[in-house]
C-alpha cells in the first residue's frame, strides 16, 4: 500500500497508471456537462419513450416475421430426415482427404497438418518413390484424440484435407479410430 | 348532460335472458333430480357445488397443458425451431409428459427452511386462481359466483398469488428465493397501482363494478368494447393493462423476480418436484386469468364482435387466447428489465399516465363523447 506521503516523492510521471486520464464524470466540470447521469427532461420523459417504443415495436415486427415465416425453421428432425439431411457449410466432422476419379489425393507429405495439430492426433509417414521423391506413405490420424479444431485443415496449403460432413461415430472399437485416410501408397 | 349516451340501450336486451337468473342445463338437471326445480335444495346445491369444483379444478390443470404446450411450441417458431415434437401429435402431450416427471421426482426440503412455510406456499398461488375464477362471466350463463363487488374482489385476491412468493421464498431460507421474493413483492405493490387504475377507468365508463353488468353493457358491436368506446382514452387503458399485468404475471420483460441470469431460478430454486409444479401451473393460470380479466373488461367479455353472430364462451376465449399470444410474444421478444428501470418505468411513467389518462375518460364521459 502506498501512503499519500509516498505518493507525493515519486514524480508525477513516473506515477502508476492505474486509472484511466480521462476522469470522465468525475470532475465538477464534466459532471455538469454529463448528459448520461442527469439526463433532460426532454430526454429522459419524451424522448427516451418514444423511442424505445418504437424500438420494442420494431423488435416485435422481427419475432412475428420469423415466427410467420414457417421456411425459416432450421431445426433437423434427425432420424426421420436421415437420407436427406444437409450440414451446414461450416459443419466440422471427422477430416477426411477427398480423393479424384484416379484415386490421387493433393497431400504432399510436407507435414504442416501434423506440426499444427495440437494434440498429435496425425502422423504423416512420407515414403520415396522411384524417382527419389518425398511422396506420402501413410496418413494417419487418430480420430480418438482429434478435437474437430480444424487447425490442420487451416494449415495445409494444397487442401488435400478438409472437415467431412459424417457425424455418426459411435463404436465400440476403440482401435477403429485409427485411420489411414488416404487410399493408396505412394504416388509416381 | 345527457346521462343516456354512456348506456346505450339495446333493442335486443329485452330479448336476452337475464345473465344473472340465467341458469345452465346441467344445473337444471341436477335441481329436477333432485326435485327442487327452481331454487334448489340442499342436496341439489351439494351436487352443483361438488361439479363447479371439478370443472375449475379439469379447467385450470387444462388450461395450464395448453398454454404451457402454446408457450413452448411459440417460443420454438419465434425462435426458429420447431418446439416439442417428440410427445403425441404436435407435441400436445408435452406438458403430460413434464407433469409425470415431476411427480415421481422426489420432493426436496432444504434442511435449514421452515417447513409450514414451506410447503404452504406452494397452495396459495392456485388457490388464488381458482377464487378468481369463480367470478369471471365466461358465457350468459357460465359463471359461478357473481358478486356485486367483482371487480373489487379481482383486485383483491390478485395480490395472493404474491404473498405465496413472499412465504415460500422466505420459509426456503435461500438468499436467492428471498432476493426473487422480494423483488416479487416490491413489483406487485407498484404495478397493482397502475393496474387498479385502468380497472378504475372501466368502472368509471361503466358505472358498474359487478363483471356481468360490465360485459352487458358492451353488448352489440365491436365498436361496443370499451376500447374503442371511449375513444382514445380505453385504447391506452388497454395497453396500459398489458403492460401492469404482464408485470403482475413476473413475465419476461418483467420477470426480475426469476431472473436466471441473477438468481437461479428466483424464489422456486429450492422447490422440486410437486410444489415446484403447483407454482408452474399457478403462473400459467395466472396468465389465463389476467387475460380473460383484460377481455372481460375491455374487450367485451364474452359478447360477439358483430351483433348477428351469438354470444358465448367461445368469444371470451377467443380474445382470452389473442391476450396470451400477445403474452407469449413480448416474452420471446424483448429483453428483461433491471429491477431500477422497472420502477422507474412504473412511477415514473406509467403512474402518472394512467392517473392522467383517467382524467381525460373522465371528461370524455363527463361530456358523453363516448362512441
Amino acid at each position: 500500500m502506498t501512503t499519500p506521503d509516498q505518493h507525493q516523492d515519486t514524480p508525477p510521471q513516473n506515477r502508476p497508471q492505474s486509472r484511466p486520464q480521462n476522469m470522465g464524470a468525475f470532475t465538477p466540470e464534466a459532471q455538469a456537462e454529463d448528459t448520461c447521469t442527469k439526463p433532460s427532461f426532454y430526454a429522459y420523459f419524451i424522448k427516451r419513450p418514444i423511442v424505445g417504443a418504437f424500438s420494442l415495436l420494431t423488435g416485435m415486427g422481427i419475432t412475428l416475421k420469423t415466427l410467420c415465416n414457417v421456411t425459416s425453421t432450421v431445426t433437423q428432425e434427425y432420424p426421420e430426415n436421415r437420407d436427406t439431411l444437409t450440414m451446414p457449410p461450416a459443419f466440422r466432422g471427422q477430416v477426411i482427404m477427398p480423393h479424384d476419379e484416379e484415386g490421387e489425393h493433393k497431400c504432399t507429405a510436407c507435414t504442416l497438418c501434423e506440426k499444427a495439430c495440437p494434440n498429435g492426433t496425425i502422423s504423416v509417414l512420407p515414403m520415396k518413390n522411384i524417382a527419389n521423391k518425398k511422396v506420402l506413405g501413410k496418413y494417419i490420424y487418430r480420430f480418438d484424440q482429434c478435437t474437430l479444431c480444424s487447425l490442420c485443415v487451416e494449415a495445409c496449403p494444397f487442401d488435400a484435407i478438409r472437415m467431412g460432413n459424417d457425424f455418426e461415430h459411435a463404436t465400440v472399437d476403440k482401435d477403429s479410430l485409427v485411420m489411414v485416410l488416404n487410399e493408396k501408397e505412394g504416388r509416381l | 348532460m345527457d346521462t343516456s349516451t354512456h348506456q346505450p340501450v339495446q333493442q335486443s336486451v329485452a330479448e336476452r335472458l337475464d345473465p344473472h337468473t340465467a341458469t345452465t342445463p346441467l344445473g337444471d338437471w341436477v335441481r329436477e333430480l333432485c326435485d327442487a326445480p327452481d331454487g334448489g335444495n340442499l342436496l341439489s346445491m351439494t351436487i352443483n357445488v361438488i361439479i363447479i369444483i371439478i370443472a375449475i379444478c379439469a379447467f385450470s390443470s387444462l388450461t395450464a397443458m395448453v398454454l404451457v404446450w402454446m408457450e413452448r411450441k411459440l417460443a420454438g417458431r419465434f425462435q426458429r425451431r420447431l418446439g416439442p415434437t417428440r410427445t403425441g401429435p404436435f407435441g400436445l402431450l408435452q406438458t403430460a409428459a413434464d407433469g409425470l416427471k415431476l411427480f415421481l421426482k422426489e420432493g426436496f426440503r432444504p434442511n435449514a427452511s421452515d417447513p409450514f412455510t414451506y410447503y404452504l406456499a406452494p397452495l396459495l398461488p392456485l388457490t388464488g386462481a381458482f377464487m378468481v375464477l369463480a367470478v369471471i362471466p365466461f358465457g350468459p350463463s357460465m359463471w359461478i359466483a357473481d358478486p356485486e363487488l367483482g371487480l373489487i374482489f379481482i383486485s383483491a385476491i390478485a395480490g395472493l398469488g404474491v404473498l405465496a412468493l413472499l412465504i415460500g421464498s422466505w420459509g426456503s431460507n435461500n438468499k436467492y428465493s428471498l432476493m426473487g421474493g422480494l423483488r416479487a413483492g416490491a413489483q406487485a405493490i407498484s404495478y397493482e397501482v397502475s393496474l387498479i387504475l385502468c380497472f378504475l377507468l372501466i368502472v368509471l365508463a361503466s358505472g358498474e363494478t359487478n363483471l356481468l353488468n360490465i360485459v352487458e353493457g358492451q353488448q352489440g358491436n365491436f365498436w361496443n368494447w370499451w376500447i374503442i368506446k371511449l375513444p382514445g382514452a380505453g385504447f391506452i387503458a388497454f395497453i396500459f393493462f398489458i403492460i401492469t399485468s404482464t408485470a403482475e404475471l413476473n413475465r419476461t420483460p418483467f420477470d426480475t423476480t426469476e431472473a436466471e441470469s441473477e438468481l437461479t431460478g428466483g424464489f422456486h430454486t429450492e422447490y422440486s418436484g410437486i410444489a415446484f409444479s403447483m407454482f408452474f401451473l399457478a403462473e400459467y393460470v395466472h396468465m389465463f386469468i389476467a387475460a380473460a380479466i383484460g377481455a372481460t373488461l375491455f374487450l367485451g367479455g364474452y359478447n360477439a364482435p358483430f351483433e348477428f353472430l351469438p354470444d358465448g364462451w367461445w368469444w371470451l376465449m377467443a380474445k382470452s387466447y389473442a391476450i396470451i399470444f400477445l403474452y407469449i410474444w413480448f416474452r420471446w421478444t424483448f429483453p428483461r428489465l433491471r429491477i431500477d428501470q422497472l420502477m422507474a418505468l412504473e412511477w415514473k411513467f406509467l403512474l402518472p399516465l394512467s392517473l392522467i389518462n383517467l382524467v381525460f375518460a373522465g371528461i370524455l364521459i363527463a361530456m358523453g363523447w363516448i362512441l
